[in-house]
């Protein structure tokens, strides 16, 4: 069984749900990532998803748009971004990490290679923006090889049958991207997401993350009522961009944001238990 | 005579497949969340192609409005200045707007007529498809969103102002290289946002299926017009087709049509910009490697970590690091030679044209006009060479000046 799906059978018997932070590796430069990862799991996140820099981040808002040019501003490469990870792994063995990013880098690196490099630096999944399941073969045949986690989007324009398929071709969890819009937006339908993940369960077991728009305790606590599992990335990218001159500022404000959305949704799945 | 590669296709050309590749070209690589619009553009426009009565009305736009069928002209005292074969050139330029650029705008925007879309979004670099876009949304009655990078925005003020006359917003790009592939990453990111009411024209032969597909089919025209002028003036085929390639969408409307005949050889010249050697150029396929970029897999400019690259080109509709993936296809697969030319070359062209024939060409289609002039030179008098000079150069008279150092 994968880091992923170990880490959601442990919450689920403990009853509560995943909180999985976002972070754009390298930024603003590659001395604040791995400290910011371990931060984040002190204060409560279940599974991080590290963001590989990419020149042309077509599904992101601003927020992450800017942190990828921060990144790349020291070329931060996704062999740097593998390295991480096999960083972070030497303190904590158990966090899942997926990364999250754009195919052409791994077009370039080459699917095979790509995959034997992540699972050997203690990469538990992947999450690429702009593939869909449809031209995903590839990079499932040695996914599938190496037990890769691959992790598709579901969307709110994803058909029914499509649903299906992506669901099937998934691994680890299904992420649902809970607005039409980029990163950060700003217009999320909190009826709406529950409807989704509702027909979502419909076509699956694996577990249901919900991305987009989350960007306070309140918001987090919402979604967890519905979702397992609840992503944010512009919301802590913002902080960390606040505080990027000093790292120690901006892991205290990540940690308080984090650590705020970790108790509201605990409060929230204590309430349901009860 | 010249080398003429004979071509490899041995049964008619069907390409790309159902899912849009051309061979491993192409396909869909976007967001889950436009799957569902581009699925939906797919198969109205494969209806509307199929319809008569749509095809009517885009047959009477072309000849009325863009102005179709445009001029082939034979270039006689610059062939016989050449001493090669006989040139004639695809008078794209003559098209209402000044290019070949809005034979697609006016079929899209059909399209999104007949889809109920009320909005449409374009992306432009040098300001020739927003324009063509906010003439046809005018055309239309549509609300135009014009994305531009804020690079391009200062070099080419009088298009913007020209797509503010005709109604269309301006918006600037300020992210990344603030350039055409900039512009196009905000119009998918418009879309996505927007994608009920609104209807993404590109201007180019690339983009997730149907895009490179459908811009094809629209850009066609060109090819078929040749074809029955070259059949009516000389009796036979061209041997040759030169065509400027950027995205590429002016060399497949001519090439498409020709794609069967095997004995007519396809040259797309990209942009060599202070030379290949000096990677300040915008020619992925004569020095770029595959990837994948804006929807689909196709040659690209990026470096070694799988990152796109700043391109640099005299003429801001060559600026773009992609092509489209079909011609990716025709390049492996031999059918089409792709060559480039430099920004130099281009600017001699550029004054040849003028002041031979009395015709000024824009800065893109000068970079088919260099190169055909050398192919031109090997090739015997009785061969045919047809040129695409997609579109006319009044546009590019400031930045010509600029280089030569004059005040105008």
């Amino acid at each position: 069984m994968s880091r992923i799906a170990q880490r959601f059978e442990q919450l689920m018997q403990s009853g509560r749900k995943a909180l999985i932070p976002y972070l754009t590796a390298g930024d603003p430069d590659a001395s604040f990532s791995v400290p910011l990862m371990h931060a984040m799991v002190e204060a409560g996140a279940d599974i991080l998803e590290l963001g590989v820099p990419f020149s042309d981040p077509m599904a992101e808002g601003p927020v992450i748009q800017r942190a990828m040019e921060r990144a790349l501003e020291h070329h931060i490469s996704l062999d740097e971004v593998i390295e991480m990870v096999r960083t972070f792994r030497e303190h904590d063995a158990t966090t899942p990490v997926l990364l999250m990013g754009y195919l052409n880098p791994i077009e370039v690196m080459g699917y095979e290679k790509f995959v034997n490099h992540a699972i050997d630096a203690g990469v538990d999944g992947v999450l690429l923006v702009d593939l869909p399941p449809e031209e995903a073969d590839l990079l499932k045949k040695h996914a599938t090889d190496r037990h890769l986690d691959t992790v598709f989007l579901v969307s709110p324009t994803t058909t029914d049958e499509r649903i299906a398929a992506i669901a099937d071709a998934s691994g680890g969890f299904v992420y649902y991207v809970s607005l039409k819009g980029v990163t950060g937006a700003g217009n999320l339908d909190i009826e709406q997401v529950i409807d989704r993940v509702n027909q979502i369960k419909r076509h699956s077991d694996l577990p249901v993350g919900v991305g987009f728009g989350i960007k306070d305790a309140e918001s987090a606590g919402r979604i967890s009522a519905v979702a397992d599992a609840v992503v944010v990335g512009s919301a802590l990218v913002k902080l960390i961009e606040a505080n990027q001159n000093s790292q120690a500022d901006a892991i205290m404000a990540v940690k308080s944001l984090i650590s705020s959305m970790r108790k509201e949704m605990d409060t929230i799945s204590a309430s349901s238990a009860a | 005579m010249a080398e003429v590669k004979k071509s490899p296709v041995d049964k008619a050309y069907n390409l790309p497949d159902e899912r849009g590749h051309f061979g491993p070209y192409g396909g869909r690589f976007v967001s889950e969340t436009l799957m569902a619009p581009i699925d939906e553009l797919t198969q109205a426009f494969a209806e509307a192609m199929a319809d008569p009565a749509f095809i009517a009305e885009l047959d009477s736009e072309l000849q009325h409005y863009v102005g179709r069928p445009s001029p082939l002209y034979f270039a006689q005292r610059w062939s016989e200045q050449i001493g090669g074969a006989k040139i004639y050139l695809k008078r794209e330029d003559l098209n209402h707007t000044g290019a070949h650029k809005v034979n697609n705008t006016v079929g899209q925007a059909l399209l999104a007529k007949r889809m109920g879309k009320k909005r449409v979004i374009a992306e432009t670099g040098a300001g020739q498809h927003g324009v063509a876009s906010a003439t046809v949304a005018a055309r239309f009655g549509m609300d135009c969103v014009v994305y531009m990078g804020e690079e391009d925005i200062q070099r080419q003020a009088i298009n913007v102002f020209r797509m503010k006359l005709l109604g269309a917003e301006v918006v600037p790009v300020t992210a990344g290289s603030k350039t055409l592939k900039d512009a196009l990453n905000e119009a998918l990111r418009d879309w996505v946002t927007n994608v009920d009411d609104t209807f993404y024209i590109i201007g180019t032969v690339a983009g997730p299926h149907p895009y490179p597909a459908m811009v094809r089919d629209f850009q066609a025209i060109i090819g078929r017009e040749a074809k029955a002028q070259i059949m009516e003036q000389e009796g036979r085929l061209p041997d040759a087709l030169v065509a400027c390639v950027g995205g590429g969408s002016n060399a497949i409307g001519l090439f498409y049509p020709f794609i069967d005949d095997a004995d007519v050889a396809m040259y797309g010249v990209e942009a060599a910009g202070n030379g290949l050697e000096t990677g300040e150029h915008a020619a992925p396929l004569c020095a770029g490697h595959p990837g994948v970029l804006h929807g689909n897999r196709t040659y690209l400019m990026e470096d070694k970590d799988g990152q796109i690259v700043p391109t640099h080109s005299i003429s801001a509709g060559l600026d773009y690091p992609g092509v489209g993936p079909e011609h990716a296809w025709l390049k492996d697969s031999g059918r089409a030679n792709y060559v480039a030319v430099t920004d130099d070359e281009a600017m001699q062209a550029f004054h040849t044209l003028t002041r031979i024939e009395g015709i000024i060409p824009a800065l893109e289609s000068s970079h088919a006009l260099a190169y055909a002039e050398k192919l031109a030179a090997q090739m015997s008098p009785d061969q045919i060479l047809i040129i695409n000079l997609s579109g006319r150069g009044d546009k590019d008279i400031h930045t010509v000046a600029q280089i030569e150092g004059i005040e105008v």
